[in-house]
């Protein structure tokens, strides 16, 4: 380096590599917002792709003077977490994966290691290797923030779908007067059999239902908890006036309930919903004929 | 030489979100290694029992699954250990109805009736493993001459 001081060993290479990244703060931002990263995320214009890089150089300085250079937690990265994970979810968004957009990180280095080496012609060979590898280190921990702050990103989507999916609808369909149906689809655990109750007991008032039908043709699995759960939820309609009926139950469901021993008991259960509602129309005294064959009907 | 991919894990039960897990891993591997509609839906049902007690009564612990083979057959080995407080009276436990969870108290019992092969090796105050074993009925697919 040209103004390279005399007593150069008290500089380390953390501090050579902070020293080019400020004398070199335009150049690199500038070659950076022409790397896919910066050019694809910040489209409005080329200014704003060169100021994210900036941040991203100053960001990095502030590791190098802390001679934090291999820990993604120095406090120097934390004005560019969020910057660095907007980006990144812009890439996943574009569907990289988050390979893809480790990848595209890491082809931030060979601008800048290239300006490093135009500018060291004066320099040993065993000072261009450290400071390059000072430098490498330094980007590659950039691509571990950058990762971290992804997987954050992916763990609180996870932890919202987690809560999304505890309140799926459970819708309660009216098929007929005095007749609900509530299709159960998916895991039937504590939380969720929960609102299901919940849901069949409100629309047993709302709709002043006789009869709720229970659809288990969505439930991949019935071991004793489900059993209960659907029995409790039986005895509960019961409470209320409204006979309960299981239907969907599966050959194979069916075969592996006996074979655990459980038992309905009293609940009536149906193969298909259509039985199911077959019988609910029935108890009801409501006949379904079918059109005379000749259209002798009305019409 | 059948592929074991996919069909060997250790899945770790230690809430219920694992058990979904669980669940869907034994279905797949079971499905994988040749078993009807039944024998899955029987062995997922003994797995997701078996998988609550492991995080129910024993706190938490791990599920193994293996793929075995005997003359020809393939079969696939559950393993649900735990290091919890341990069965004290197991012949108690496997018998139906009898619960300490407030449960039904047909899930140990039950599942032993789901599978071919049912072991329990449990020691009061250091923990319970239930080692499960079913057989594929049918030879998997695209299996070469033995």
């Amino acid at each position: 380096m040209p103004e390279h001081e005399a007593g150069g060993s008290l500089a380390t290479p953390a501090h050579e590599v902070r020293d080019f990244l400020r004398r070199r703060r335009e150049q690199i931002a500038q070659r950076w917002a022409d790397e896919p990263l910066f050019r694809t995320v910040f489209t409005a214009s080329r200014d704003e792709a060169v100021e994210a890089g900036k941040a991203v150089v100053d960001a990095l300085a502030r590791v190098a003077d802390a001679q934090q250079v291999e820990d993604p937690d120095a406090a120097g990265f934390s004005a560019v977490r969020e910057q660095l994970a907007r980006m990144g979810a812009a890439r996943s968004r574009a569907g990289l994966s988050n390979t893809q957009v480790s990848s595209e990180l890491a082809a931030l280095w060979p601008p800048a290691e290239n300006l490093l080496v135009a500018e060291s012609d004066q320099a040993s060979p065993e000072e261009l290797r450290a400071w390059s590898t000072t430098l490498s280190v330094l980007l590659g921990t950039l691509r571990l923030v950058a990762m971290q702050t992804a997987l954050s990103e992916t763990q609180s989507l996870i932890d919202r779908q987690r809560l999304q999916l505890l309140e799926v609808a459970t819708p309660v369909i009216k098929l007929w007067d005095g007749i609900v149906a509530v299709p159960l689809i998916g895991t039937l655990d504590s939380a969720r059999s929960q609102v299901v109750m919940e849901t069949l007991l409100n629309a047993v008032v709302d709709q002043h239902a006789r009869f709720a039908i229970l659809d288990i043709t969505g439930v991949p699995t019935v071991d004793s908890l489900v059993a209960q759960h659907l029995m409790k939820t039986v005895a509960a309609a019961r409470l209320m006036g409204a006979e309960c009926v299981v239907s969907g139950i599966r050959p194979a469901i069916a075969q592996t309930m006996v074979h655990l021993g459980l038992d309905l008991g009293t609940v009536k259960t149906r193969a298909s919903l259509a039985d199911a509602l077959g019988h609910c129309l029935h108890e009801l005294g409501t006949n379904i004929v079918n059109a005379a064959p000749d259209g002798a009907g009305r019409r | 030489m059948h592929t074991a991919a996919g069909v060997e894990a250790r899945l770790p039960i230690r809430s219920d979100m694992d058990l979904v897990w669980v669940r869907q891993h034994v279905r797949q591997a079971a499905a994988q290694l040749g078993f009807g509609l039944v024998d899955q839906t029987k062995l997922v049902t003994a797995a997701s029992e078996l998988a609550r007690n492991t995080l129910v009564h024993g706190g938490g612990g791990l599920m193994e699954a293996t793929h075995v083979r005997a003359g020809g057959a393939e079969g696939l080995r559950l393993s649900f250990s735990d290091s919890g407080p341990g069965i004290p009276d197991l012949e108690r436990a496997l018998s139906d109805g009898y619960t300490s969870g407030g449960g039904l108290g047909m899930g140990l019992g039950g599942s032993r009736r789901l599978v071919h092969d049912f072991e329990v090796e449990s020691t009061p105050g250091s923990g319970t493993t239930v080692r499960v074993t079913s057989w594929a009925t049918r030879p998997p697919r695209q299996r070469g001459a033995v």
